[in-house]
């Protein structure tokens, strides 16, 4: 089962500009490595990442195979309402994970 | 009994066969020039790409390819009249020059981005911003790689 991980305050003042921090476990195949046989192994990886603000999309991440494993991401947003966080990572092979996180904005 | 006709056919064979293998493809360096101007030409297009505002740090020296910190960012007020609309970020020397592009704008607050790459050689790595009124900046760090990230043809 794919993980991730994601820091948000869990408060902010309105217009605020708060710290976001993501990790995704994904080993991120690049698609060029190649087995002791010579096989190349295919690729397998995080395609896109968003970032979702009560429905508002936010920040977004159009990943290559250059990003090394469990990517990270940090970012900013400024914090208008409160509200939820949404999460979403989508990659090869049918992988989506969405992670969601509340926050209260004062 | 192995005679030395045979001998030497199979000598000059065995020494033949590891050159053939580890020959460079003699238009790679061409080609990834080629592959990076055409991802810069997919992203700016024809406009004209400025120096400056844009910050993009990286380790100078870096001991593992494979994971290495990165952080672009841009100078700007984000406000709905004067954003950055997207940050890409591009290398030379990859197999594929696209590392990441960022879409974003005034919710983001700050334009930056912070993550980990891998990086294949030594070489230099480009960051390039969008802002909303059209115009394109750039900066470029030069990265010392001693491991590298994929160790595929051409970089033996």
């Amino acid at each position: 089962m794919a993980r991730a991980v994601v820091t948000v305050p869990a408060q902010a003042k309105r217009g605020e500009i708060v710290e976001i921090k993501t990790l995704a476990q994904h080993s991120m195949e690049t698609g060029f490595r190649r087995t002791q046989t010579g096989e190349l192994i295919p690729r397998d990886i995080i395609r896109t990442f968003t970032c979702t603000y009560n429905g508002v999309e936010v920040y977004r991440c159009d990943l290559h195979p250059a990003i090394a494993a469990n990517p990270l991401i940090a970012f900013t947003t400024v914090a208008t309402e409160s509200g939820s966080l949404s999460f979403q990572w989508v990659g090869d092979n049918g992988f989506t994970v969405t992670e969601i996180a509340p926050i209260r904005v004062e | 009994m192995t005679t030395r006709r045979d001998f030497l056919l199979l000598a000059a064979a065995s020494l033949a066969a590891p050159a053939a293998n580890a020959q460079v493809d003699p238009n790679l360096a061409a080609n990834r020039k080629a592959a990076f101007q055409a991802a810069l030409s997919k992203i700016v297009g024809d406009a004209k790409v400025q120096r400056g505002r844009v910050k993009l740090q990286l380790p100078p020296l870096i001991d593992n390819g494979n994971s290495v910190p990165l952080s672009v960012t841009v100078e700007s007020p984000m406000n709905a009249a004067d954003h950055v609309k997207a940050i890409h970020v591009l290398t030379e020397k990859n197999p594929l020059p696209d590392v990441v592009s960022v879409a974003l704008g005034p919710r983001a607050g700050r334009a930056s981005l912070a993550t980990r790459v891998r990086l294949a050689d030594t070489q230099t790595v480009t960051a390039i911003a969008q802002m909303s009124d059209g115009s394109f900046w750039s900066d470029s760090a030069e990265v010392v790689v001693t491991l590298s990230a994929c160790l595929e043809e051409g970089l033996i």
